[in-house]
């Protein structure tokens, strides 16, 4: 029953074609609503990449989205699924909170920065290291216990805030504003070189930074002794053992390196966006991190496209609700479960059917070859 | 504390875990069968949502109740498909579902009732109302049994009966009758069952759909009997707090229930508990309260208060032959 399949069709057909299931089946939740679907994927596009700030905010989305798709893929790579990236990165706030308020007002932005990834990067970190421990050392579930962090990030983050962070006299849940010093400038001059304006979209240097932590991924995952060791660890845990990998420090350095990259998420938004720490600031893009490393085959550069994907359905959605009042935000919610639905838990459904057309066609390739011979 | 006090928090305990515990005892079937499902929150957000838009269009609770049941065990067959038919992850099935569910109840909700993801507010005949247990007014003055009958034990609705009694009806049906001992071995060993000639696909196929099904009247609960409409993301994380007492309770029906209750009961007191400073401790935050029972759960993972072991073939799709 199972045929070797050549590589594109591994790494390119099939996921394309659950890509595009997972978008048809989101064009017929749009004909449900009443509304004509060509149409919507057309306003979506043009929302996303029609003008300068479209693309700003494209961009700005896929930022962290790429943070959080690695977080998830390091972990994967070491066969652990880490859905605490959500509140990694809400936690990695802190980090970032910390650094942007104790240097704001003495330093410039430059000075302050490396300390806000050190802080986002720690903190993310320090978040994923109990699940990354107790799985380690207690066979706690991983995927279990993060759900559950995440719940518990929330709430300390709402006291946090509230408790802490608020300066007094506020209502809101939120920390001070960031002087200059504590704000990342945006890349209007990238946009400006190409003839084109950011418009106010929050676009920033976060981008290169996540650039630069899609190569160490890939350097750390596919170059080193230690991604070897966690590609192991993740392929066959017993064999791992028996190859003389110690499988708790395994297990722990990937989660505290997949915690790490969903914290350095926070440096996006807060610093280089609202300049400030807010409620529930990571709005989802741990959760869209999954969807993004699934979609991406845990490799950087799928990685950086299916980010660039998701960020264009961010903000081209936004675009979309308000042209089409009857197509809300949700529907972004919608197709990202559709794509982790086709590119993750259905990702061999078309398996078995390609197998059998590929192994009909050698057979009669094989045929005819034969056949010519005589 | 006033004994009245006592009897009310008890109330809103016995209320807050009924959700609590349908989408427990649903997890329990599937999850026993050997199908991991994280997907609880998901399903019974789309059963709230299908209850609160059908009773309100039909005006008819019962209606509310189907249509919930139905969307429900449609959700759980997507997740059966992927998870026994295709042997999908587990896991990333209930997190896709979770989404969709999250996703299509607002966009649906809005695009059909155009009350900012809102079902109308139900009235009181397309709802679930209390009911009243014979001789509750009567004894209402006999001295400490009567409050107890009166106040906390009369006076749910439906739901919160049929919860409680799914109790001992699971752990019959769990550890009593054939389908039970088969549904206990297919999330042991599938391998053993296949081998007793017994179909390990349909099995678990029956034990996701039940598990559908218990989260669609988990959901209607929710809209239409203890609220009266559907609300935006009304779940807020219940699947997963009842996920984490299906794992408190080791997987077992009666444990299932003091889990519920012991986290109903944190609900409650913790709504109890805001502003007030209790002796010794100070003022507890709320914040702690409503995070308890996580941090519990992920103490009693550690296997700090025993160990929670799963079924050994949960999570592992069955390959018949290789």
């Amino acid at each position: 029953m199972k045929h070797e399949l050549p590589k594109w069709v591994d790494y390119g057909l099939i996921p394309l074609l659950n890509l595009i299931t997972a978008f048809l089946v989101a064009g017929l939740v749009v004909l449900l609503v009443g509304e004509n679907p060509v149409k919507a994927a057309y306003l979506l596009v043009r929302g996303a990449f029609g003008y300068g700030g479209g693309i700003g905010y494209t961009l700005f989305y896929a930022t962290n989205f790429i943070f959080t798709g690695l977080s998830v893929a390091v972990a994967i790579h070491c066969g652990l699924f880490n859905i605490g990236s959500e509140g990694q990165a809400y936690v990695g706030g802190i980090g970032v909170a910390a650094a942007c308020l104790a240097l704001d007002r003495y330093v410039p932005w430059y000075v302050t920065f490396p300390f806000a990834v050190l802080g986002a990067a720690a903190m993310g970190a320090a978040w994923a290291f109990i699940p990354a421990w107790l799985q380690a050392r207690r066979g706690s579930h991983v995927v279990i216990t993060t759900i559950m962090f995440n719940f518990i990030a929330s709430a300390l983050m709402i006291y946090l805030l509230v408790e802490v962070f608020k300066p007094a006299g506020s209502m809101a849940p939120e920390t001070r504003t960031f002087e200059a010093g504590g704000q990342i400038p945006k890349l209007d001059w990238l946009f400006n070189l190409f003839g084109s304006s950011l418009g106010g979209a929050p676009f920033n240097w976060s981008f290169f930074l996540a650039l630069a932590c899609c190569y160490l991924v890939w350097l750390l995952i596919w170059r080193t002794r230690l991604g070897y060791e966690i590609r192991t660890t993740g392929i066959n845990p017993t064999a791992a053992v028996y190859a003389g990998i110690p499988p708790v420090r395994t297990v722990v350095i990937a989660m505290l390196i997949s915690g790490a990259l969903a914290g350095m998420m926070a440096i996006n938004p807060v610093m280089g966006d609202q300049a400030r720490l807010q409620e529930s600031f990571p709005a989802g893009a741990g959760f869209v991190g999954i969807a993004v490393s699934l979609m991406g085959r845990n490799h950087p550069v799928g990685i950086i496209l299916a980010a660039i994907l998701f960020g264009m359905l961010w903000q081209g959605g936004a675009e979309l609700a308000f042209d089409m009042p009857k197509i809300s935000r949700d529907m972004i919610v919608v197709i990202q479960g559709l794509v982790i639905l086709f590119a993750g838990a259905l990702e061999h459904m078309y398996r078995p059917a390609l197998s059998r057309a590929f192994a009909r066609r050698q057979v009669l390739s094989a045929d005819q070859a034969a056949r010519e011979g005589v | 504390m006033e004994f009245a006090t006592v009897i009310q928090i008890l109330d809103s305990t016995v209320r807050l875990s009924t959700p609590l515990l349908l989408a427990a005892l649903a997890g329990l079937y599937s999850e026993r069968s050997g199908v991991f499902d994280i997907g609880l929150e998901g399903k019974m957000l789309a059963g709230a949502f299908a209850a609160g838009a059908a009773a309100s269009v039909w005006g008819s609770p019962w209606a509310g109740l189907v249509a919930a049941i139905g969307a429900s065990m449609a959700l759980a067959l997507v997740h059966a498909f992927a998870s026994i038919t295709v042997r999908g992850n587990q896991i990333v099935s209930g997190v896709a579902i979770n989404f969709v569910a999250a996703g299509l109840t607002a966009l649906l909700g809005q695009s059909w009732f155009g009350q900012g993801g809102r079902t109308p507010s139900l009235p009181t005949e397309a709802r679930f109302t209390p009911i009243e247990l014979p001789g509750a007014a009567a004894v209402k003055d006999v001295p400490f049994l009567g409050p107890i009958y009166e106040g906390l034990i009369s006076g749910h609705n439906l739901f919160v009966y049929f919860a409680f009694a799914m109790v001992p009806l699971t752990w019959w049906v769990v550890f009593r009758t054939r389908f039970g001992l088969r549904l206990r071995a297919v999330g042991e060993n599938p391998a053993a069952v296949d081998t007793a000639g017994i179909g390990v696909q349909s099995l678990r196929y029956r034990a996701v759909l039940i598990c559908g099904m218990l989260c669609g009247v988990a959901g209607a609960y929710l809209s239409t009997a203890f609220n009266a409409q559907f609300v935006q993301n009304m779940t807020a994380g219940k699947g997963f707090i009842a996920l984490a007492a299906l794992i408190f309770a080791k997987w077992k029906p009666l444990n299932v229930m003091w889990a519920c209750l012991l986290f109903g009961f944190l609900d409650a007191a913790g709504i109890r508990l805001q502003g007030v400073s209790l002796p010794a401790i100070g003022q507890v935050p709320v914040q702690l309260v409503q995070a308890l029972p996580y941090i519990l759960t992920v103490i009693l993972l550690a296997g700090f208060i025993g160990k929670a072991v799963p079924p050994r073939a949960g999570g592992v799709p069955y390959t018949k032959e290789r």
